[in-house]
């Protein structure tokens, strides 16, 4: 007994780094899940003197996609969101973050525009008031405009099948 | 001399380095101290091992930038820092405050330190009694024995 005391400390020290390995310190918790979301009011990308606010999206469950053209994940994760959409309905908002308007477009042209509108974040000052740190960020926001998912980096299939879906489905659910 | 024109390019380099900074004009120098205070205690959350003041991430620079318009409106310390946690959370702060989360990361490795200075002095008790006691009459008998034995 007395000597397993070193083992027994060993294990515990094994399975506290264990539990550290399998966290991603890249993923900082955003402090805005059951919060309201952050409102914005920008001028969209097809049409510049129209804007789009979050006020305007209350009473539906909606995703807010921030990307750019120049984000290469934004790329990769791209085909999944046009999947999305057109597999499931589920109203998209794009937040085209720190991007060049004509660039965008022209990724658009090329990859397809699942978007419900895109919303033109220009100088990231949004992003910084969702707490964006890398594109792309991917925002479920409520019936009542709380944002109750975020999913940081690309989003692939099975971040869909296993965590979107599955939540869009319970808050449609939900009165607003 | 080609050393020396080496060194020459390197410095010229340097400067370069320095011109992405960007430059800020403080109208008070007490708002430029809070400046450079906070970004030196804000991480940078692209690269997490820089703090803002050291990065250059494009994320970085325009939260600098933010913290100067908001240190020049002439906000708070403590302001700031709520603007930056209110959207980033605890982890943008180098220095996060002590919470039921943050317990293990405060204290963690002061509880480490005494858990081996605990386990160093029983040790070091334990062999001291170990040198210290005498054999026994039966333990001195049987070592006698084997002296002996090796001895034939």
């Amino acid at each position: 007994m007395k000597n397993s005391l070193p083992l027994i400390a060993f294990v515990l020290l094994v399975i506290l780094l264990g539990v550290g390995l399998t966290l991603d310190p890249r993923e900082v918790p955003s402090p805005f899940i059951g919060k309201p979301a952050p409102t914005f009011d920008l001028p969209k990308l097809y049409a510049s003197t129209d804007s789009i606010s979050v006020a305007e999206m209350k009473g539906k469950v909606w995703l807010l996609n921030v990307w750019a053209s120049w984000c290469g994940a934004c790329r990769a994760e791209h085909q999944v969101i046009n999947r999305l959409v057109k597999n499931h309905q589920i109203e998209i908002i794009g937040l085209n973050y720190k991007d060049n308007a004509d660039q965008a477009k022209q990724w658009l042209q090329e990859l397809g525009n699942p978007y419900a509108s895109i919303a033109v974040d220009h100088d990231g000052r949004t992003g910084i008031d969702w707490g964006v740190y890398g594109v792309p960020e991917t925002f479920v926001v409520d019936k009542k405009g709380i944002i109750r998912y975020k999913n940081i980096g690309p989003v692939y299939q099975q971040d869909v099948d296993n965590t979107l879906l599955p939540l869009i489905n319970q808050l449609q659910q939900e009165s607003s | 001399m080609m050393t020396k024109w080496i060194g020459i390019a390197l410095l010229m380099l340097s400067v370069q380095l320095h011109a992405a900074i960007e430059m800020y004009q403080f109208e008070q120098p007490e708002h430029e101290q809070l400046y450079k205070k906070m970004i030196d205690e804000l991480r940078c959350l692209v690269c997490q091992n820089q703090n803002l003041s050291a990065s250059n991430a494009g994320l970085a620079q325009d939260l600098r930038q933010q913290t100067y318009e908001m240190v020049s409106k002439g906000q708070s310390q403590q302001q700031i820092v709520d603007y930056m946690t209110q959207r980033y959370g605890d982890f943008v702060l180098y220095r996060p405050p002590v919470k039921l989360s943050t317990v293990l990361l405060w204290f963690g490795p002061i509880i480490m330190l005494l858990m081996g200075l605990i386990v160093l002095m029983m040790s070091l008790k334990k062999r001291k009694q170990a040198t210290d006691e005498a054999l026994s009459e039966e333990q001195q008998l049987r070592m006698k024995q084997l002296l002996d034995k090796g001895e034939k």
